[in-house]
């Protein structure tokens, strides 16, 4: 009996997965953001290993000179900055923070999203009105106030610009998902459940759940870009923390040494590390809202 | 002793009146009286059948009787006791004993659930049994109403037919050894081919395991088949009720003889003696007091408006009808 229970699950984890394997495999964009997900994962688990430098790390170039604000060469692949830290290390140690901040906050930001828009919209009534009422007051919350006050009360941490990151994140898939735990609530396989004896519990969870997952998949991608994108304009205007390396921060330390102008290689990198990451979550979730959304589909 | 009783059961939906009607035209909230004053009894092992057109209150009776919606006025009992604001272990009680089918197979079983998972969701829902014996029970039921678990109990409700799913639907009721059976409409979704399967299969169902049930639709013919009593709902209101055969072959309130002519018989040259019936079937907003039929009445006069008829619950071999001049229509021979 356990053991084919245990095949049981085993064959619904495959096709769980081919599931998966079949809606990023639908289109070539979708494919393509896989894949660059993957090598910044790689990169990200192994950059102590990857990057030949420590990222600061004063350089020097093979002639024993001082390599300040070199452009790209074979020796210093991306350049390096005006105090010679080596580009390509950084950017390599710099993924491993952005990957963790986005990975982080758009997990706990959906999980409240969802929570919150699930319990809003199966109860209706008073607690939808005082759940989306917090959510109201949330989306008027500018995003660079919030955290500028946030870090000067409790200083610049990796855990409080998450914090931030999610208390203002959360507010949208919350929304959508209330939409479309609403509209589920009316389906009959609700009532029967209801007329089965299924708690609220129970019905949430178990019943309404697994039907908003395309959607809830869709904007755990969504969050996870939009947590990107945040962290780095926070770490550009220099709310990052200081003892990690993020893409945002490499920005921010070419506007603070005044080469902008001079040394390309300095922002390019990094902005198309953003750039990259964010275009292909947004690939990989446009994927699932064919699935989250069946008119979006081609015939 | 009586299985499920309603007690003069009434259901009235509120409709509010916009802000501006509400605050400049002085506009009082209006009432659909979705069902008004119902008494019956359904006894052991009885199939009830109830007919009606479209919005004659059935269905609002049996999320009733379900305990998905609480009514406005009156009292359902279970073997006596009255199940309204049962809380805990006796809701759950309830719960299991009353079971409900319902009318759409394509939209009443969860997409993202395996069938043997909708079988045992009762069962689970409210912890009846171990995990093994749920398991067990469900892949049994599955074979019970016709569908071979080995072949059935891992697909999802997509990979089946309109029959196949509504055969679903009748286990994951039937699994929770119910008392009570609340079928709402559940053959007109299906194909005509494939009710008489079903129908057999409730039949069956029933002479095996002998539960009561509460049989709605609006097709007499199914009715006339399957009920053992037979109730005739217009508007919210009984207008008839007595012995299935009695009610089909010898009906009394004009209403009734107007929906029976309405059958059709696959007989051109047969000819029926049809009340003449006046206008469409209207909603019951804010209605007179009275008989709701009687806008629509060849034989109403002004007393039918004003008085309503209540039926008498308790024998159940009796044939009545509740219309003010029975004895008038049956007098003049019509």
């Amino acid at each position: 009996m356990s053991s084919s229970g245990a095949s049981h699950k085993l064959h619904g984890l495959r096709l769980a997965l081919g599931e998966h394997y079949r809606i990023i495999n639908s289109n070539k964009l979708s494919q393509f953001g896989f894949w660059v997900i993957v090598v910044f994962t790689v990169i990200a688990l192994l950059a102590p290993w990857l990057a030949p430098y420590d990222p600061w790390e004063m350089t020097y170039d093979s002639e024993g000179n001082f390599a300040s604000l070199r452009p790209p060469s074979w020796e210093f692949p991306m350049g390096t900055t005006h105090l010679g830290y080596d580009l390509f290390s950084q950017l390599i140690l710099a993924t491993r923070t952005t990957l963790l901040i986005g990975v982080v906050s758009g997990f706990i930001s959906i999980v409240i999203g969802a929570n919150v828009g699930l319990i809003a919209g199966y109860y209706g009534g008073k607690v939808d009105e005082v759940l989306m009422r917090i959510t109201d007051i949330l989306y008027g919350m500018p995003f660079l106030p919030f955290i500028i006050v946030l870090i000067a009360l409790f200083g610049r941490k990796l855990e409080f610009i998450i914090l931030a990151i999610v208390l203002i994140i959360w507010r949208t898939s919350a929304r959508v998902i209330r939409a479309q735990a609403m509209s589920i609530k009316q389906r009959q396989f609700i009532q029967m459940a209801k007329a089965r004896g299924a708690s609220d519990f129970r019905i949430i969870y178990f019943h309404i759940l697994p039907n908003v997952m395309p959607l809830l998949l869709l904007y755990a991608a969504f969050n996870i870009a939009w947590s990107i994108i945040t962290e780095a304009s926070a770490s550009f205007l220099g709310f990052g923390d200081g003892e990690t390396i993020s893409w945002g921060g490499m920005l921010y330390e070419l506007w603070l040494s005044g080469k902008t102008r001079v040394a390309w290689w300095w922002f390019a990198s990094p902005s198309v590390c953003i750039i990259l990451l964010v275009v292909s979550l947004v690939f990989v979730s446009r994927a699932y809202e064919e699935v989250a959304n069946p008119r979006l589909r081609k015939r | 002793m009586a299985v499920l009783e309603l007690d003069r059961l009434s259901r009235q939906f509120e409709l509010t009146p916009g802000f501006v009607e509400r605050v400049i035209q002085r506009k009082k909230p209006s009432y659909i009286k979705a069902v008004e004053r119902l008494s019956i009894s359904i006894g052991e092992n009885e199939i009830l059948g109830i007919a009606g057109e479209s919005g004659c209150g059935k269905s609002t009776t049996c999320t009733m009787v379900s305990g998905l919606l609480d009514p406005t006025e009156g009292d359902i009992r279970f073997r006596g006791n009255s199940i309204l604001g049962l809380k805990g272990a006796a809701i759950k009680d309830y719960r299991r004993a009353v079971q409900m089918i319902f009318q759409d197979p394509y939209e009443s079983l969860n997409p993202r659930f395996r069938i043997v998972d909708i079988v045992a969701e009762g069962p689970r829902a409210l912890e009846l049994w171990g995990a093994d014996e749920i398991k067990r029970r469900s892949l049994a039921m599955l074979d019970a109403v016709g569908l071979p678990s080995g072949k059935y109990a891992e697909r999802f409700p997509h990979e089946l037919s309109g029959g196949e799913r509504q055969r679903v639907g009748i286990a994951s009721a039937l699994v929770m050894e119910p008392e009570v059976i609340i079928a709402d409409e559940p053959l007109s979704m299906l194909d005509v081919s494939i009710r008489a399967g079903i129908l057999d299969l409730l039949r069956e169902m029933q002479a095996e395991r002998g539960f009561s049930s509460l049989y709605v639709s609006h097709d007499l013919s199914i009715l006339g088949n399957v009920a053992d009593r037979l109730l005739v709902m217009y508007l919210g209101q009984a207008m008839e009720i007595g012995p299935a055969e009695e009610v089909i072959r010898n009906p009394k309130h004009p209403y009734t003889k107007a929906l029976i002519g309405a059958v059709p018989i696959p007989d051109p040259r047969s000819r029926r003696e049809v009340p003449n019936i006046r206008g469409e079937i209207s909603k019951p907003i804010d209605p007179p007091p009275g008989c709701r039929f009687a806008p629509r009445c060849p034989y109403a006069n002004a007393s039918c408006n004003e008085t309503f008829i209540e039926m008498k619950t308790g024998d159940s071999s009796l044939h009545q009808a509740a219309c003010h001049r029975l004895d008038e229509i049956a007098n003049a021979g019509l």
